[in-house]
């Protein structure tokens, strides 16, 4: 991928995908964002009306923040980031270098879950853009 | 590195402000913040710790209408100014496409000034940016402080120091009075729309 610039057929792809193995499973809002902070796209259960543009810039600092202190004790990364609230949560994955995928989610769908489709959709999305 | 996204007609612009502690860039976001207020749909986030001093970064996104049938969003960033902080401003550094840096007019800042641009240098280079390349603006804030006797440096001085061989556009600035604030981000706004368009042709 010539990384700055997504084609619209890359675009609406990743959409699908967020599509079936997130908003589908229950997640209420998909967003993959770059490390700059940018949004590159998001998806949403048509119910959540969230600030993507911000969220996007704190969760960028936040993923930058996480891995330079893994660094710091030796770890290449910490593979696992996700952070429980009461009623949302939200759960981080690095898609590659450039990329990463949000996931914002409610009380009724499991950790362990989510995670396996996380997975799925990464390997989905690294194949597009490669 | 702006994103754009072609599907949506979309270009997101990342402009940090950067220079020595107490400076001034948080100031400039309060002021573009609350003179532009309608324009602005999100609000502005601030890191900062319990003596407002910024920890992290502060974020102001905007939209400025269109180009070429595109929707540009500005993304205003701040770096933390403090010395100890560098790992931090590094990171907001990633991406950037435009950097006003704000140096401070006091007498005694002369220094700091020098030394926080010498290290925007380095930090750029972390990205393979050059301080030479990217689109800059020089903003030497402050400036009130002359009418109420505090030594300040002659712009002159301030050139010589900080802008002799990058030779970019400079504005004297009071950001707390917000006199030339939106002068210097029409600047960089205009600057870098300019560099992303030349990249991508």
């Amino acid at each position: 991928m010539n990384y700055g610039i997504v084609s619209q057929d890359q675009l609406e792809k990743i959409d699908a995908i967020l599509e079936e193995k997130l908003v589908k499973l229950g997640v209420d809002c998909a967003i993959v964002i770059d490390m700059a902070g940018n949004t590159i796209t998001a998806k949403d259960n048509g119910t959540s009306n969230y600030d993507v543009y911000s969220f996007a810039a704190l969760a960028a600092g936040n993923f930058a923040t996480v891995d330079a202190m893994a660094k710091l004790i030796g770890e290449q990364e910490f593979s696992l980031l996700f952070n429980k609230g009461q009623d949302s949560s939200i759960h981080f994955s690095r898609i590659n270098d450039e990329l990463l995928l949000i996931s914002l989610f409610g009380r009724d769908i499991s950790l362990g879950f989510l995670r396996l489709n996380v997975v799925d959709a990464i390997d989905q999305i690294r194949a597009l853009l490669v | 590195m702006s994103f754009i996204n072609l599907r949506d007609k979309i270009v997101q612009i990342k402009i940090v402000y950067y220079g020595p502690g107490r400076c001034g860039k948080t100031t400039n976001l309060e002021y573009v913040n609350r003179t532009y207020k309608k324009q602005i749909a999100s609000e502005m986030v601030s890191l900062k710790t319990h003596g407002d001093r910024t920890l992290f970064f502060d974020f102001l996104p905007f939209d400025i209408g269109k180009i070429k049938g595109y929707d540009i969003k500005i993304q205003l960033y701040t770096v933390p100014g403090q010395v100890k902080y560098n790992a931090t401003r590094k990171l907001v550094l990633r991406g950037v496409d435009g950097i006003v840096f704000v140096a401070d007019v006091m007498e005694k800042q002369r220094e700091k000034n020098i030394r926080s641009l010498n290290q925007l240098h380095e930090n750029l280079q972390l990205y393979k940016e050059s301080i030479f390349k990217i689109p800059l603006v020089m903003q030497y804030n402050k400036i009130d402080l002359k009418e109420y006797g505090i030594p300040i440096l002659p712009t002159a001085v301030l050139q010589k120091d900080l802008n002799s061989r990058l030779k970019v556009p400079f504005f004297e600035a009071s950001a707390l009075a917000g006199y030339n604030v939106a002068a210097t981000l029409k600047k960089i706004i205009f600057s870098s729309v300019i560099s992303i368009q030349k990249k991508l042709l």
